[in-house]
């Protein structure tokens, strides 16, 4: 008996599309007459489980309920375009600590490339004139500042605020948060661009001589290093979701590496020049590349397909950026554009004049800056709606304290992925190895009709009745062929079958899943 | 002009004392997880690992004993109390939180054959070779030379004991198998079949007016306390030692065979086992099955302990320590924690059920992590680094030895059928499942 004015309590709905993002995938086929499953129990367990997963998908989209934070937002008066609002004009519009964040240093040993941690707390910028420098930028508060004495090509973070690299004239360079020179790869010789994965601990970089090279930081060892090929390496990016490096070369080509192959995993020929830029939309979805020829174009990188869209700009783009809600910002001279997705067009959002020619340019994560640096300083910019306002406290969080940092830092390189697990696909893990299982059952069956030698065989003339004759002849052939099948098979067995089949045939590539290969077979890699 | 920039009030995200803890907001938007596929396959693995790391089964040894145990009982109420039985007719009440003997006496005359707790736990009885049935009573622990409440004679030889659920019941095996009252000195029944005496007797826990026998002339016979005779009867192909019914489902039994195997039957269908559970390599001496009713442990002749789910082949874990001998009895503790093994070099030893598993109390955030890292190696269980990790043992040289051998024996066997059927006629060489393989006959 329910008590009175008992309501039954119900969850707040849920819309499509928070589902449709928090989406897992269809599931497995259960219905009795399509499935493939036979077994009943089975059956019902997976059925327990996809509810389960249901739930969950569920569950995780209503938490969207109470996440604190709003985007930022810029909207136009009747009239006008936000294009043609200027910087000076939104700082005098937002409240003091938004405004604190647009800043210009003037420094003298340009052209800068600037770096912002995973949590958009701190910045890294290196002076080609040998300036390097790591600071709280919200605060303002200097880490360090020194000065190399040697041109610099790059720099990168580390895991952690504490550490950078910095690619000097010859090699590599890590240095801590005091400025303190903690390593140098001599290894990484001659080294144009830098980028860290930073859930598998590697610095990889490229150099002017076409050198990719990827360092385990947490264990000091070198992962894989050899020639690309592709000349100078003077635009790579890496793409997020799958920690592939995309480098493009002078022929227009953007070439996708990993460290466990010496031939790129993918090619995408993007335009008729050289690549100017390139950048990767953080969901991995689009990357987009410029050329010289004015030409922006995005890519469905998922599929390796497109261009999605196409556009001429103005002048050529030097640079590119994407934001975390997937604004794309492009350098061009002085000129800094950002571009937003509207109804299915990337439309101009927002347009910037520096002083000076932008030599390199990053969003900075969780917030609505976009951080310049150009020939003569480093400068950040108020871009609305650019930034996650919404952080994952266990997954970057930029305000973390000490403890946090090496609490977080421990739980990191617990969950270190493995170098061998990069690939173009960053679930396949999770799939169901067919390929190999199938490649397995083939050799057996194969081993099954091995076709038996032909045997020589003459029979010795004996006279004594009964002896001789064809029938006894051909019932020892066969006695005969079935041994010698035997034998074979049994040799077979014994010199493992599958490293005779690798010489005839070339070795098929299951990428991520080549780890579970037999070593014998490995070793032909 | 609207303008709104992202501002973050740090007051909303630091702590305000140093005695507060730190606030951690949560966003689960997939795009800032990412490679989920990738660091949850990382985490299994290393949850894997730590596993194999932390299996580290053996809690303790209770040594007092002057000769092999013969048998165990536990308290049906206490979870630190547990009686033990020897060769040299001494009976020992131990507490196993303190790993101490609270009180030892010399009970028979010869091999303590088994003990039982009376239902309400007070008191319990006690099988020898000399031919009597005592009743103690528990925690009369006055030193010196203890006296029996009760001692019955019986006429013939008893073997084993097994007490009613509920009722002042108990059912002794030996030459025959009699049913008692607490309260009389003579059996209230009888039940003979054939000439051969029994090994072991274990009451139903669930359908308590069914109980089972193992006897020597290979059999297992079932009886029901309803009716004049005994029920039905499977003949195997070898001595079944000891069995244990499952305490969750009343219709299954788990047998420890001389065969090396242990055998799961369903009452209603005798005629073939519901599984049979391989992977010793000596004679299966005792079985117990866990409170649960999902798992046994299995004691044998190969100086190892196992541990099998009920629905599967194999077992899940294997123990074994340099000094311990062969295994003479079980024991699953009725919290499902701890096993208690009885073996011939006079000790008593107390194992964890789940090797690696943490004793003591769990804070929450621990419970949830140790929650997560079983779901995630149960997702990448097929996965063959994860697997290989999980499944992978030390055994001792004998015991692997002897599991080769035992593989190229049934190589031999498989292949000499094989050529069997292949050279004659096409039926003549039926499949037999390995399931029906080890039934002789069932009578009824």
């Amino acid at each position: 008996m329910k008590p009175a004015g008992y309501r039954r309590r119900e969850r707040v709905p849920i819309s499509k599309e928070k589902l449709a993002k928090h989406d897992k995938g269809e599931g497995i086929d259960l219905k009795a007459k399509s499935t493939r499953i036979k077994n009943k129990v089975i059956r019902q367990k997976l059925k327990k489980k996809e509810v389960v997963y249901n739930d969950t998908v569920k569950d995780t989209a209503r938490t969207e309920l109470l996440l604190t934070e709003d985007y930022g937002c810029l909207e136009a008066d009747c009239g006008e375009v936000t294009v043609q609002y200027k910087q000076k004009q939104i700082v005098d519009n937002v409240d003091i600590t938004a405004a604190a964040k647009r800043f210009t240093l003037n420094l003298e040993f340009g052209p800068y490339y600037i770096k912002y941690t995973r949590n958009g707390r701190h910045l890294v910028l290196g002076g080609r004139k040998g300036h390097v420098a790591a600071l709280d930028w919200v605060t303002k508060k200097l880490a360090c500042e020194i000065n190399v004495m040697e041109s610099i090509h790059d720099v990168s973070w580390l895991h952690i605020e504490t550490m950078f690299a910095v690619a000097q004239k010859d090699w590599v360079f890590i240095y801590d948060n005091q400025g303190i020179e903690l390593h140098c790869l001599k290894a990484m010789y001659k080294v144009s661009r830098l980028e860290f994965l930073p859930y598998h601990f590697l610095l990889a970089s490229g150099s002017k001589e076409g050198y990719l090279a990827w360092l385990d930081v947490s264990i000091g060892k070198f992962v894989n290093s050899f020639n690309s090929k592709v000349g100078k390496i003077a635009v790579m990016t890496q793409n997020p979701t799958n920690a592939v490096l995309c480098v493009g070369d002078t022929k227009g080509v953007v070439s996708m590496w990993s460290p466990n192959s010496k031939n790129p995993l993918a090619k995408m020929l993007c335009h008729t020049q050289t690549v100017a830029a390139c950048a990767v939309h953080p969901y991995g979805t689009y990357m987009a590349t410029s050329c010289p020829d004015r030409s922006v174009k995005i890519w469905d990188i998922r599929q390796l397909a497109g261009p999605m869209h196409s556009y001429y700009v103005r002048a050529p783009v030097e640079h590119l950026s994407y934001s975390q809600t997937g604004q794309l910002a492009m350098a061009m001279g002085n000129v800094v554009e950002v571009y937003r997705l509207s109804t299915d067009e990337m439309k101009p959002y927002m347009r910037h004049r520096a002083d000076w020619t932008v030599t390199s340019m990053q969003f900075c994560p969780y917030e609505d800056i976009l951080g310049i640096g150009t020939t003569k300083g480093v400068s950040s910019l108020l871009i609305p709606g650019s930034g996650e306002p919404n952080f994952d406290g266990l997954e970057s969080n930029p305000f973390q304290t000490k403890s946090q940092r090496r609490e977080a830092e421990v739980k990191a390189l617990l969950d270190k992925i493995q170098p061998e697990l990069i690939c173009l696909d960053p679930v396949a893990i999770a799939e169901v190895d067919t390929s190999t299982f199938e490649n397995k059952i083939e050799a057996k069956k194969n081993l099954l009709y091995l076709k038996p030698k032909n045997i020589d065989f003459k029979p010795r003339r004996t006279k004594a009745k009964g002896k001789g004759g064809t029938a006894k002849v051909i019932k020892t052939k066969k006695i005969l062929k079935e041994l010698s099948r035997k034998e074979t098979i049994d040799m077979l067995r014994q010199t493992d079958s599958r490293s005779d089949t690798r010489k005839t045939k070339p070795q098929k590539d299951y990428g991520i899943l080549n780890r579970f290969l037999p070593k014998s077979n490995k070793k032909s890699n | 002009m609207k303008v709104k920039v992202l501002t973050r009030n740090p007051d909303e995200y630091l702590r305000e004392t140093k005695r507060d803890i730190h606030k951690v907001p949560r966003n689960y938007d997939p795009a800032l997880h990412p490679f989920e596929a990738a660091r949850e396959y990382t985490r299994a693995l290393n949850s894997v690992k730590l596993e194999r790391m932390f299996a580290k089964p053996f809690v303790g040894c209770l040594e007092g004993h002057k000769d092999g145990v013969s048998c165990l009982c536990k308290h049906p109420s206490q979870l630190s109390t547990v009686l033990s039985g020897a060769f040299d007719g001494e009976i020992r009440v131990w507490n196993l939180a303190y790993r101490t003997c609270t009180s030892n006496f010399l009970a028979h005359d010869g091999i303590i054959r088994g003990i039982v707790f009376s239902q309400s736990g007070e008191n319990f009885m006690s099988v020898g070779d000399d031919k009597t049935i005592k009743t103690w009573k528990l925690g009369n622990s006055s030193l010196g030379q203890e006296e029996p409440i009760n001692t019955v004679i019986s006429k013939t030889i008893i073997t084993g004991i097994s007490h009613h659920q509920i009722r002042p019941i108990f059912a002794t095996c030996g030459e025959v198998c009699h049913l008692w009252e607490e309260t009389r000195n003579e059996p209230i029944r009888t039940f003979k079949w054939g000439v051969d005496s029994l090994y072991d007797i274990k009451y139903n826990p669930v359908q308590s007016n069914l109980f089972a026998a193992c006897a020597s002339d290979r059999s297992i016979i079932l009886y029901d306390a309803r009716e004049t005779g005994p029920l039905q009867k499977v003949f195997m192909r070898l001595r079944t030692n000891k069995l244990s019914w499952n305490p969750m489902e009343a219709v299954t039994f788990t047998c420890a065979n001389e065969d090396y195997n242990l055998y799961t039957y369903d009452i209603r269908t005798l005629r073939t086992p519901v599984n049979v559970h391989m992977d010793h390599v000596e004679a299966v001496i005792d079985v117990d099955y866990s409170p649960t009713g999902k798992e046994f442990v299995s004691g044998s002749y190969d100086k190892s302990i196992r541990i099998f789910e009920v629905n599967k082949g194999h077992s899940r874990e294997v123990y074994h320590t340099r000094r311990m001998q062969r295994l003479t009895c079980m024991g699953w503790s009725l919290d499902n924690k701890y096993i208690i093994s009885g073996s011939d070099e006079m000790n008593i030893r107390l194992w964890k059920a789940r090797a690696s598993e943490k004793l003591g109390v769990l804070r929450p955030r621990e419970k949830a992590a140790l929650n997560y890292s079983e779901a995630l190696k149960e997702k990448f269980a097929a996965h063959p680094q994860i697997k290989r990790i999980s499944r992978h043992r030390q055994v001792p040289k004998h015991i692997y030895n002897a599991k080769a051998e035992i593989r190229t024996i049934r190589e031999k066997v498989n292949r000499k059928e094989a050529n069997k059927r292949a050279h004659s006629k096409k039926g003549a060489v039926p499949f037999v499942s390995e399931r029906k393989r080890h039934v002789v006959q069932q009578k009824v």
